[in-house]
């Protein structure tokens, strides 16, 4: 789950993180009062998104030469400018893809007077199985984009869970960031504070891009990103408080409700499949055989049969779908109950394009008999590339 | 032979009580009579457990190093819901259970980073979390794998992804080759047992002549598998081997329902990871349909 910039440095400050002054606002009338209370004599206007780039990115409603989702402002009728240029628009940077994200809420900023940026991320290595900082000297950049020029120039330190962030991890990242003086003594304090809202908080990205030093030398955090494992939401109520739907795929929603794990695609053939390798090779294989998937589904372990009929009626709901393709290998999930499911749904919602099942493992008896006897238009199929080949089929027939 | 299980290993399950793990059990128990010689639970101990399909009792004991001591078990299986997995797993490990497998899907990533941390002072192996886990054919089922799919024979399997290890074992029973050891690894981002350890133990036994590992987007832990197969080979020790990866098709930067599954930064493609393969000598099967096939040709040579 992501949270928003405004909503990151909030939980942040809780921990003692050195962050800008700032106001999050919703509409128009919030500006005016924002800006005065921060006071100005710099304010930065920050687009509020769960996406990248956002500096860089282009409103589609104004000039091609407008400016784009962060500002600075010099005066309060400048925030108002800004303001109303912004909040309502849309705004598409290299993150949001060309539809581009539309601006709800903005982040109202005092200025900082910046004398270097650097990048700092924590994040789970999954190669040392720790948690662990990337740090580099090149802020405010597009870390992907110095990753591929200058390696060099990022330094990934792992910290022992055991241990937590030791005074040798602290003299690695001074050491990675070049930094002295004032804002290596803030480092000592900083990295390990950082450290403690990731573990506490069960985070699975939080990125600081850039973290500045500023002109007096000390250390602060100018923007933040932060993403929380989904598998430990249950632990933390108050984050699971900062969710934005509106930032979230309706579609995406719903099936996160019933606790499926679906993803939105551009093509014809819905997929309901158990286990997510099997799903992303079963859109695979549509595409071998010229099709494009609609979705990816992945219904999961302990599926029921009500659980199963939710998935059928979001696939059936997107009007993309020209046939749909249910393939199960049961192991964890039994095929009666996924052929029940099915079945159920069928009849509650109707089936006006062709539906493919294949079905294998655990149950398989019983669930091919639940199909075989219903009087509905399945087709069934006996292996993957059989059911793949019968549904590209199938939706090339009616077209 | 076979690798990590076999018929001598005696396994107690650590959330016996629960619907998944008495379901489970009674399967592994109708398997050529897998050793499931007891359950763990903290408020249980004392009590048996009765399997509905014939009646079977196993003793329920509070703790794993009890259970440890009155049945002689080696192996452990888990199938309690994810807040309690990883304390599950730890509590094995200090019962030094020497085979672990974790079912449980949705264990929160930084409880595996402190359970990782643990296994490496330990005797123990953990294969998961989010796994199907480890079955021998005609000898020993751990884990949620269909037992009807499997034939004994001399294919090693392993795969990062539950349902498509099934894919894998069916296919090569249906080319008539069927396997010495399955074993899926699970595909979350920090687990205890990865694609080259798997492998070391496939390369050591005489019975595996061949080798299937599927992976999927994410992560280098293929590459990585790639490269330690290109090593092994350089010093004369190699086997014939077919692979798939899944998720050619997937859109960058969204996570494909595993935690693991996700490709970010440029890296964790299918393509790459193909590719790297390739070059190991790995063939490798562009249809999820075609892997027993691929590994029959390349059995030809």
């Amino acid at each position: 789950m992501n949270i928003h910039e405004h909503q990151a440095k909030a939980l942040l400050k809780t921990y003692g993180v050195p962050v800008s002054n700032g106001v999050a606002i919703f509409s128009v009338d919030e500006a005016e009062a924002a800006a005065k209370e921060l006071g100005g004599p710099l304010w930065v206007v920050k687009s509020q998104i769960h996406a990248g780039g956002r500096g860089k990115g282009k409103f589609k409603e104004l000039a091609d030469d407008a400016k784009g989702g962060v500002r600075l402002a010099f005066s309060i009728d400048d925030v108002l400018k800004d303001v109303k240029d912004m909040l309502g628009n849309t705004l598409v940077t290299k993150q949001t893809g060309p539809e581009g994200k539309q601006v709800n809420r903005l982040y109202i900023e005092d200025g900082a007077d910046i004398e270097k940026e650097l990048y700092l991320s924590i994040l789970v290595d999954r190669e040392s199985g720790r948690v662990a900082f990337v740090a580099s000297t090149e802020g405010g950049m597009d870390i992907e984009a110095v990753a591929e020029e200058t390696p060099e120039k990022i330094h990934t330190i792992d910290i022992n869970p055991a241990k937590g962030v030791t005074s040798a991890d602290i003299a690695k990242l001074n050491k990675a960031f070049e930094l002295s003086g004032k804002a290596a003594k803030d480092g000592e304090t900083l990295f390990p504070t950082l450290y403690k809202a990731f573990v506490e908080k069960d985070m699975s990205l939080l990125e600081i891009n850039p973290l500045i030093i500023m002109k007096d030398g000390h250390l602060k955090v100018l923007d933040a990103k932060v993403s929380f494992d989904n598998n430990a939401l249950f632990r933390h109520p108050d984050i699971i408080e900062l969710r934005d739907l509106s930032e979230e795929d309706e579609k995406e929603i719903e099936a996160s409700k019933h606790d499926l794990a679906y993803i939105a695609l551009d093509g014809t053939i819905g997929c309901m499949v158990n286990g997510a390798g099997l799903a992303m090779s079963t859109m695979d294989i549509i595409k071998l055989y010229g099709e494009e998937p609609a979705n990816f589904l992945d219904v999961g372990g302990g599926a029921t049969a009500e659980k199963v009929t939710a998935a059928f009626k979001i696939i059936t709901d997107d009007p993309q779908v020209k046939g749909i393709l249910v393939n199960i290998f049961g192991g964890i999930m039994r095929c009666d109950v996924i052929a029940e499911g099915v079945l159920q749904a069928v009849k509650e919602v109707g089936l006006k394009v062709p539906l493919v099942v294949r079905l294998e493992g655990t149950r398989v008896k019983e669930g091919q008999k639940l199909i075989d006897e219903s009087s509905l238009d399945v087709i069934s199929a006996s292996d993957l590339d059989d059911a793949a080949q019968k549904i590209v089929k199938a939706v090339r027939a009616t077209n | 032979m076979s690798i990590l299980v076999n018929k001598d290993t005696k396994v107690l399950v650590q959330g016996l009580t629960g619907k998944t793990g008495t379901f489970h059990t009674e399967q592994a128990l109708a398997y050529y009579n897998t050793q499931m010689v007891g359950g763990t639970h903290p408020k249980k101990g004392g009590t048996k457990w009765t399997s509905a399909l014939d009646g079977t009792e196993l003793p329920i004991f509070a703790t794993v190093a009890e259970g440890k001591q009155a049945t002689g078990a080696n192996a452990t299986v888990i199938y309690v819901p994810p807040a309690g997995a990883a304390a599950a797993i730890i509590e094995a490990i200090e019962a030094e259970i020497e085979l672990i497998t974790c079912i449980t899907e949705g264990v929160p990533v930084l409880d595996m980073v402190d359970v990782k941390e643990r296994l490496k002072h330990s005797n123990s192996r953990l294969l998961g979390p989010n796994c199907p886990g480890i079955l021998t054919p005609e000898e020993c089922k751990i884990g949620i794998m269909p037992g009807n799919i499997f034939s004994k024979g001399s294919v090693g399997i392993v795969s990062r992804s539950g349902t498509l290890t099934y894919e894998a074992v069916f296919q090569t029973t249906n080319e008539g080759l069927g396997q010495t050891t399955a074993i899926g690894i699970g595909g979350d981002p920090v687990k205890g047992t990865e694609f080259i350890d798997v492998l070391e133990l496939f390369l050591a036994d005489d019975e595996t002549k061949s080798i299937v590992m599927i992976g999927e987007i994410g992560g280098s832990a293929e590459e990585d598998a790639a490269q330690f197969i290109k090593d092994e080979a350089k010093k004369g020790r190699s086997k014939p081997m077919a692979g798939f990866i899944a998720g050619i098709t997937a859109p960058a930067g969204r996570t494909m329902g595993h935690a693991g599954a996700v490709i970010s930064g440029g890296k964790g493609g299918a393509e790459d990871k193909i590719e790297a393969m390739e070059s190991a000598g790995i063939n490798v099967s562009r249809s999820p349909a075609q892997i027993g096939k691929t590994l029959v040709k390349a059995l030809r040579g």
